[in-house]
């Protein structure tokens, strides 16, 4: 051994160089494809995908929540969350339609209207499974997700066309310099971060919050504990669809076309945002909503052919996360005891 | 536990499945079921194969994969690509699809044989110990990843140019094979060789796909097979990117439609024997053990990540060779054939069935192809939509009534575990040595 | 107290297992710390200590389960160091866990089949097809497995599901699973963890056979005295992942530091000397 470290000697200088030639090339080589996209379209359009990416992000961010809280807690991929969400949206549709309501009574309500269903969902369908093997529910939640689908698409409920999206407020767009902000986004943001900001006050600052924690970390021990086990489950549900049926009315705002089947893409993608982050961490989600949604909007302005690729490519990002870190972006290694 | 009396567990089996081929063919020889209904039992054998796979994967070796239907996909495209050669030429040569299919996959099994021969895990871990006192461990890895890929990229070049060769001789050979043999014969060895083909690129493409994902943890496997499959729905909907034929969203079409009931039955039979002999072996068992605790398993000398590698491939080869079947069964394929609510099904049907139960996913696979077709005929005129708001309901009544499924784990006849031979078993006189413990240390 | 490490009489025999320097830290909890350890061929070797000393850890890393923080581990004369665990099963070391992991929903028979697996002797092609070896080899497989099962009496049960057998016949089939692999070297995790006094008395007779008849080295970790004091040959005692002491059991019975890791000063940790039979 320490003969071949001996003869490494002299190479050894030029070993180095070629690790950091590596380094300095991979550098440059990113810095390159930054000012290559910058420069492709110009700044303006660069910064104007950024921000329409943050914008979706910020949406996804919303259903995310949902997804990572409910995994968290039960150990469930709930493929029915992408459903409260358009459950969310029509909601809102037919209050702003038909009842000629504002924003905000719309979007309460919706969010009301969603957090009853998920409440019912989780106990009719959930509940019952608690201790069967994960994938009993797993394949309940698909069948969930199934029947919110096609029950909405019948003709007497909410029929399976596409339905324009009339926004309860005219659109403002500002013109600063070339970027295009329109007050659609300023909402989306203000009323995300206010949910985010009252989320994080709920799980980390009150009782319930604790309750969530313990729960999520040790379901048995918690009930030992006192808490009402049940109760912090259909909680979080709740907690889950009232976010969601908010970016229900918000990404049908961005983006007005509403269909029965409008919640799967994006319930998928922000499930995949919040595994990106690191699944069962709330910062995670939200980090990891923002990156899909860069990845969504930056994929259609600058790929060829982006808008039929963008899926594809969300889902490369996740794959090259998992492989890079099996865990995602903010989760913790899982060590198995043993 | 013994049985008294014991009828080879096969024979039952066989006639079972003996009178289910013949009842098919009589009655639609007969004309007692409509062509419809023909289809429909094939498609049901088509989803039996398929969800074996699935059963194979995530029932025994328990590896939950949300991936399932792209494999399928793939089988699917890729042996339509080359009977509709066959039939329209659209490569401009009637085998070039079907030689080229071929060519590359051997090509890519001497590239994976050369890389493995190249022992690039030992390699590496030489080159680290070797440099680890001159330099940082970050420039190690770079170092070694340069060393690894122009190795590998060497590996990948020589597969490249055997399938390039490969595919010349096969161009030439199977074109003379096509000149000298009948037509009607013809068009079966080219449906035999499109399925097989279908099978193998799925096999392949899933060795690909495990090699890496399958040492996430098992919902992490899930998610990123599901990201698999959507990746290639997504890239089927633009496949007249690549191949026009594929003709992207609009849908294949043109594929000839040579599917029959022997031809989907004999595929049943071949995968379920293929399945059973592999699930009642020494392999088996090791698979198995490998869902029920992994860390016991590597512990008892079971190399987990081979055995996952092995079933996830064996796995996608019986979608593939299903998804063959899907293709020339109804002569059209469209990307949303493939998309994320059909790739439930071959889940449902496992779960339903029970996972691992190979008895079980038999039955489930008729039943569900069955029921699903069913509602489409029964259900009264205006009342189609209603299928999938039915079916569910279905789902979870049965999740909530019986959540392992119709068989749990057991099986029937032939599947079954065989019993171990009858024999006088020694059992060893152990107080004996007990009293000379030292006399034995000393030997 | 001696530093050595080895059994005077056996200090110039086989190292069989030769374990230095070695070290794991989980975040900012150093488990096991300068842990050394060196077993004879043949020998029956003890691990105590009291609980969460890092004995486990230790079994964990001898198996490669975990990769140690530093140091190496030679079983005979190879560093096992960075081998994956079915390597190293297949390099002579089998072991029992602590909590019992069969394999639950699989047969006794099954059980001990799959720890075969390695030795199966036929080909997957053959397998597939059943042509070949595979009927003659499978046959020789399953009497194997039997015969492994005899020696520890569940011959009887070789049907069951794993799961269904009383907690005591769970332990033994770990042991006979272990040894199907054909070790060298086997490790036992708290073998007697909640079993009865006869129980205990029947391992105890169980683990000299199985040491004689396959002329094993064990390595054990236990917490019922009797079963240490009574088989063992020679002890290592470790405390916060440190050895703390090592010596035959004579020597342990006395040790101050070892009465005080388990009684003394630190008794409020809430662990206690398991008196035999109690």
């Amino acid at each position: 051994m320490t003969s071949i470290t001996r003869s490494l000697a002299s190479p050894k200088v030029l070993l180095r160089a070629v690790a950091w030639a590596v380094y300095i090339a991979l550098g440059v080589g990113i810095l390159w494809g930054v000012v290559a996209l910058v420069r492709l379209q110009g700044p303006v359009f660069f910064l104007q995908a950024v921000l329409d990416g943050l914008r979706l992000g910020f949406v996804y961010a919303l259903i995310a929540l949902g997804y990572t809280m409910v995994y968290g807690i039960v150990r469930l991929i709930n493929f029915a969350h992408g459903d409260i969400f358009m459950v969310g949206a029509f909601t809102s549709f037919y209050a702003i339609t038909q009842y000629k309501w504002g924003f905000f009574p719309a979007i309460l309500l919706a969010m009301f209207v969603c957090v009853l269903l998920n409440v019912v969902i989780e106990r009719v369908a959930y509940k019952p499974l608690r201790n069967a093997p994960r994938i009993a529910a797993l394949i309940t939640a698909i069948g969930v997700s199934f029947f919110l689908e096609y029950f909405t698409a019948l003709k007497w409920v909410f029929s399976a066309d596409y339905i324009t999206y009339q926004r309860p407020f005219k659109v403002v767009v500002w013109n600063i310099k070339g970027i295009l902000i329109s007050n659609i986004t300023v909402i989306i943001v203000i009323t995300t971060v206010l949910l985010l900001l009252i989320l994080r006050y709920i799980v980390y600052n009150t009782r319930m919050g604790k309750a969530m924690r313990a729960t999520a970390l040790d379901k048995p021990t918690a009930r030992l504990m006192g808490i009402n086990v049940d109760g912090v489950i259909s909680f979080t549900f709740a907690l889950g669809a009232a976010l969601a049926g908010a970016g229900g009315v918000l990404y049908a705002i961005a983006f007005p076309q509403i269909v029965t089947f409008m919640g799967i893409m994006p319930g998928l993608k922000a499930f995949v945002a919040a595994v990106l982050g690191g699944i069962g961490n709330i910062m995670g989600a939200f980090v990891g909503s923002l990156l899909m949604g860069m990845v969504d909007v930056l994929v259609v302005s600058f790929v060829p052919m982006g808008s039929r690729l963008r899926d594809l490519f969300a889902f490369l990002v996740l794959i090259i996360v998992f492989l890079v870190k099996p865990t995602g972006i903010f989760g913790e290694p899982e060590v198995e005891k043993v | 536990m013994r049985r008294k009396f014991s009828i080879p567990s096969w024979i039952p089996t066989v006639l079972v499945a003996a009178i289910l081929y013949i009842g098919v063919a009589y009655a639609r020889a007969q004309g007692k079921i409509s062509p419809y209904w023909y289809q429909v039992a094939q498609l049901a054998a088509v989803m039996a194969i398929s969800s074996l796979g699935l059963n194979l994967i995530y029932g025994f070796n328990g590896q939950f994969s949300l991936g399932h239907i792209g494999f399928y996909a793939v089988g699917a495209y890729g042996s339509a690509l080359i009977t509709k050669d066959y039939l329209t030429k659209w490569s401009g040569n009637p085998v070039g699809a079907l030689s080229w299919i071929v060519a590359v996959q051997i090509g890519l099994l001497l590239a994976f044989f050369v890389i493995g021969r190249m022992r690039l895990g030992a390699l590496r871990r030489k080159m680290r110990d070797a440099l680890s006192e001159a330099l940082k461990p970050g420039e190690i890895g770079i170092i070694s990843a340069i060393v690894l890929l122009i190795l590998a990229a060497a590996g990948l070049a020589i597969g490249a140019g055997a399938s390039y060769g490969l595919h010349l001789l096969l161009v030439q050979g199977l074109g003379r094979l096509v000149a000298i043999t009948p037509k009607p014969v013809m068009e079966q060895v080219i449906l035999f060789l499109a399925l097989l083909n279908g099978g193998t690129m799925a096999a392949l493409l899933s060795y690909l796909v495990g090699l890496p994902l399958l040492r996430l943890g098992s919902d992490y496997f899930g998610i990123a097979t599901l990201g698999f499959a959507v990746m290639m729905y997504t890239a089927l909907q633009n496949s007249d990117m690549v191949i026009p034929t594929m003709k992207g969203a609009r849908g294949m079409v043109g594929i000839p439609r040579w599917t029959s009931w022997p031809w989907a039955f004999g595929a049943l039979v071949f995968s379920v024997i293929v399945m059973r002999n592999l699930v009642r072996s020494s392999h088996g068992r090791a698979m198995i053990s490998v869902r029920e605790d992994e860390i016991a398993a590597k512990t008892m000398g079971v190399d987990v990540n081979q055995l996952k590698t092995l079933a996830f491939t064996f796995g996608g080869f019986f979608a593939g060779l299903a998804g063959g079947l899907y293709a020339h069964l109804y002569g059209f394929l469209h990307p949303s054939t493939f998309n994320m609510v059909k790739g439930f099904d071959p889940l449902i049907i496992i779960v339903f069935g029970g996972l691992g139960s190979m008895t079980g996913t038999l039955v489930a696979a008729f039943l569900f192809t069955f029921i699903i077709e069913g509602l489409r005929v029964i259900l009264p005129q205006g009342f189609e939509d209603w299928r999938f708001v039915i079916y569910p309901i279905f789902l979870l009544l049965i999740m909530l009534l019986r959540q392992q499924g119709l068989l749990g784990t057991s099986e029937w006849g032939w599947f079954r575990a065989p019993l171990p031979p009858a024999r006088e078993i020694p059992v060893p006189d152990r107080t004996v040595v007990r009293q000379q413990p030292a006399a034995e240390k000393e030997s | 107290m001696d530093d050595q490490l080895l059994p005077p009489e056996a200090a110039y025999s086989n190292r069989l297992l030769d374990i230095q320097n070695l070290s794991k830290v989980f975040g900012g909890l150093r488990a096991v710390s300068h842990f050394d350890i060196a077993v004879p061929e043949g020998g029956l070797y003890g691990l105590i200590g009291p609980n969460g000393a890092g004995k486990t850890t230790v079994f964990n890393m001898i198996t490669g389960v975990y990769a140690p923080t530093e140091g190496a581990i030679y079983f005979d004369g190879t560093d096992l160091v960075g081998m994956p665990p079915h390597l190293i099963t297949r390099r002579g070391i089998a072991r029992t866990f602590q909590n019992i992991r069969l394999f639950q929903n699989l047969t006794v028979l099954d059980n001990v089949r799959i720890a075969y697996h390695t030795h199966a002797g036929y080909g997957l092609v053959e397998a597939i097809s059943r042509l070949g070896r595979f009927s003659r080899q499978e046959r020789i497989l399953t009497e194997r497995a039997q015969d492994f099962l005899a020696v520890f009496g569940l011959h009887n049960r070789q049907l069951e599901l794993a799961k269904n057998l009383p907690y005591g016949e769970q332990r033994r089939l770990e042991i006979a699973r272990a040894l199907a692999t054909q070790p060298r070297l086997l490790l036992l995790d708290e073998p007697a963890a909640g079993m009865n006094p006869a129980e205990t008395d029947t391992l105890m007779e169980l683990i000299h056979f199985i040491r004689d008849t396959f002329k094993l080295t064990i390595l054990l970790i236990e917490h019922q005295m009797r079963v240490v004091m009574g088989i063992c040959e020679w002890i290592t005692v470790m405390d916060f992942g440190q050895v703390i002491a090592r010596g035959t059991p004579r020597d342990i019975q006395n040790n101050e530091r070892v009465i005080e890791a388990y009684l003394g000063t630190r008794a409020g940790r809430g662990m206690a000397l398991h008196v035999a039979g109690s």
